[in-house]
């Protein structure tokens, strides 16, 4: 192969692609990249210590931590994912944004966030440590590690491939370019950096893709306009109801029932994501004090209610508007076009130059932030989960920022090699995916019962975290054996694949809670000096008496209540 | 630690770039607002509105977090 044949190789395509750009376009992507770069450079100063790199200094006011709360789960995956799903199984789709974020948000505010944030640990496998033992903390650092560099290679893949169908540029330039920035500025600044970029990449998105709904909905002629045109184009009724569908599971596009929507998803699942997923709570914990801390997922659930305006309702305006029907991934063949472009292709249809490059700008900070996010929280678990306990206990603080920046380059290594993996094997991407919902709920209710329950004993802790997710494990397993077995687990016949998530998550977030109860009651628990600050009892959680109302959280998580409680009301 | 107080906050480098970015859009929209784009509803001119909408937000939190006016992050 000669030198010119690999630059070529490397070089952005040109040929077949969804969108072209213009001059204008491509500068304000380059101006992300400098801006981006620039900060991480910036930072570089700020986050020499090891609180600073890998906590932000736990100066981060509410609504920084809050943005950044919010975006680390805002990424381009999940933007074209539902985009994409709504597409599929209309507005439906919303719940994943409303009944699997407020509850959950909330309780991490209100009720968690004291007991994260008063054991000043750094970490949730950290603080599986403090409340539990090392086993539960190795356990749950070890697997949380593997799984956040996956799912880094993997949003990194997804990134290169949507790059390629909607800009036609080569796989290798996407991945390369956007992971080396993505290592230089996290490197460098830390979760300073980090959580910066997030931030930005909140303004971007929300700048990026508004005028899709604003147009499409003048297109559309409105929501009444939008109604009409999507039963004309699907002939039911059942793409623009929230509820009302889900009294079976054969009466809605996914097959689910709203039991477990309401349990399966509105509960375990959105529990464990939002209140033990380190890659989010992190930056709740780099919040400059407690309230601050607590306010940050509040504020979150907020702007996380209106997210569907640019995510779902322009899937249902693709859906409406499109003169094409999109069709499955497996189905597109040439001139065909998949579910997951709708938001390429809407954005397409409505933006001219410029505004076209700051969609696909937020498009792209959205991919990248998702990696910075993931190889982050990467950094700090590996360093003081694994590294400081098993490795070097006692080195000095700078020592261990090293670690923490050496250990960001490799994150950002296995994810590329994580990312051209999955181009060899593509189906793998299920399967990482599913790797991630093995530990979600059972680690919700390790933790959970951890908080709440004094009785509870570390051998508890450990073997409840154990047997939830190998039941997890062992379900999925199952059912991917036996197919039959869906109607088992979903608890009825006419259950689709979505709802196998749902009820696999609630059953082994019981089976958890269940175990770990029952080998507590018959092994000795830690005694109270050991658990101050850890669990419900023993802890002293400030008094907000004598603050005015609203600056008390629970007025703001109220008022985030009576917001879902009328967008459920609206759309049932 | 020390330089701490002195760090720009986040709200400062946003200004800045959608600034940028406002400029570009506005004056990309204004030297295409004769030449009709191929885009749907074009004549609603998306990305003027854009544009100055990108101005008011970056050119607003620019002048507020300006270093020296801005207390905190």
């Amino acid at each position: 192969m000669t030198m010119c044949t690999m630059v070529a190789a490397w070089m952005p395509a040109v040929g077949g692609r969804l969108i072209s750009l213009s001059f204008s376009d491509i500068l304000i992507i380059v101006l992300y990249f400098v801006m981006v770069l620039g900060i991480g450079i910036y930072l570089k100063s700020y986050a020499n210590t090891s609180s600073d790199f890998f906590m932000a200094g736990r100066e981060m006011t509410a609504w920084v931590a809050g943005l950044s709360f919010l975006s680390a789960n805002l990424g381009a995956l999940e933007l074209m994912g539902w985009a994409a799903s709504t597409y599929q199984y209309g507005i439906l789709a919303a719940h994943f944004y409303w009944i699997a974020a407020f509850p959950s948000m909330v309780f991490l505010g209100l009720v968690m966030m004291p007991f994260y944030y008063i054991s000043k640990t750094h970490s949730v496998p950290g603080y599986l440590r403090l409340r539990y033992n090392e086993s539960t903390r190795a356990l749950s650092g070890i697997s949380f590690a593997f799984m956040t560099v996956l799912m880094s290679g993997i949003n990194m893949y997804a990134m290169a491939i949507v790059m390629k169908v909607v800009l036609g540029w080569n796989i290798h330039f996407s991945i390369w370019v956007s992971s080396l920035t993505v290592a230089v500025y996290v490197t460098l600044g830390g979760l300073y950096s980090a959580i910066f970029n997030e931030v930005l990449q909140f303004f971007l998105i929300w700048l990026g893709v508004l005028a899709v709904p604003i147009l499409g909905m003048i297109e559309a002629g409105g929501w009444s306009g939008l109604v009409r045109k999507i039963h004309e184009r699907v002939q039911s009724d059942d793409y623009v109801h929230l509820w009302r569908t889900l009294g079976t599971f054969s009466g809605n596009p996914m097959g689910v029932h709203w039991t477990g929507i309401l349990f399966g998803l509105g509960g375990v699942i959105a529990f464990g994501y939002w209140t033990t997923d380190f890659l989010v709570v992190q930056r709740a914990m780099a919040a400059k004090d407690l309230r601050s801390a607590q306010f940050a997922p509040i504020i979150a659930s907020y702007f996380k209610m209106i997210v569907p305006l640019i995510v779902i309702l322009p899937g249902l305006l693709g859906l409406a508007v499109l003169p094409y029907h999109l069709v499955p991934e497996s189905a597109a063949g040439p001139g065909m076009h998949s579910y997951n472009e709708v938001l390429p292709l809407m954005l397409a249809r409505y933006c001219g130059p410029g505004l076209l490059g700051l969609g696909v700008t937020a498009l792209i900070a959205g991919f990248m932030s998702g990696m910075a996010g993931n190889v982050s929280a990467f950094a700090t678990v590996w360093t003081y989960d694994i590294y400081q306990p098993y490795i070097r206990k006692k080195a000095t603080d700078a020592h261990y920022v090293l670690v923490g920046r050496w250990c960001t380059i490799v994150g950002v290594i296995l994810s590329i090699g994580t990312a051209y993996f999955v181009t060899q094997f593509k189906s793998i991407m299920d399967y990482m995916q599913a790797l991630v919902s093995f530990f979600i709920a059972p680690l919700f209710g390790t933790v959970i019962i951890g908080m709440m329950w004094r009785r509870a004993t570390p051998k508890g802790g450990f073997w409840g975290l154990l047997a939830g997710t190998g039941s997890s494990i062992a379900m999925y397993t199952l059912v991917k054996i036996h197919p039959a077995y869906l109607s088992v687990i979903a608890l009825s016949p006419n259950a689709k694949d979505m709802a196998e998530n749902l009820y696999r998550a609630l059953w082994s977030w019981i089976i958890c809670v269940v175990v770990t109860i029952v080998v507590s009651l018959f092994t000795r628990p830690k005694p109270a000096s050991e658990l101050t600050g850890l669990v419900y009892g023993f802890t002293t959680i400030p008094s907000e008496r004598t603050l005015p109302l609203y600056k008390r959280p629970i007025f703001w998580a109220g008022g985030v209540a009576i917001f879902f409680v009328a967008l459920q009301w609206m759309f049932w | 630690m020390s330089g701490k107080t002195h760090m720009l906050p986040v709200w400062f480098f946003i200004g800045i770039l959608l600034t940028i970015y406002g400029f570009i859009i506005l004056t990309t929209s204004m030297v295409d607002f004769s030449q009709p784009t191929t885009v749907v509803l074009a004549k609603y001119h998306p990305g003027i509105f854009g544009g100055i909408l990108l101005l008011l937000i970056g050119g607003g939190y620019t002048f507020w977090f300006w270093p020296g006016r801005q207390k905190h992050n």
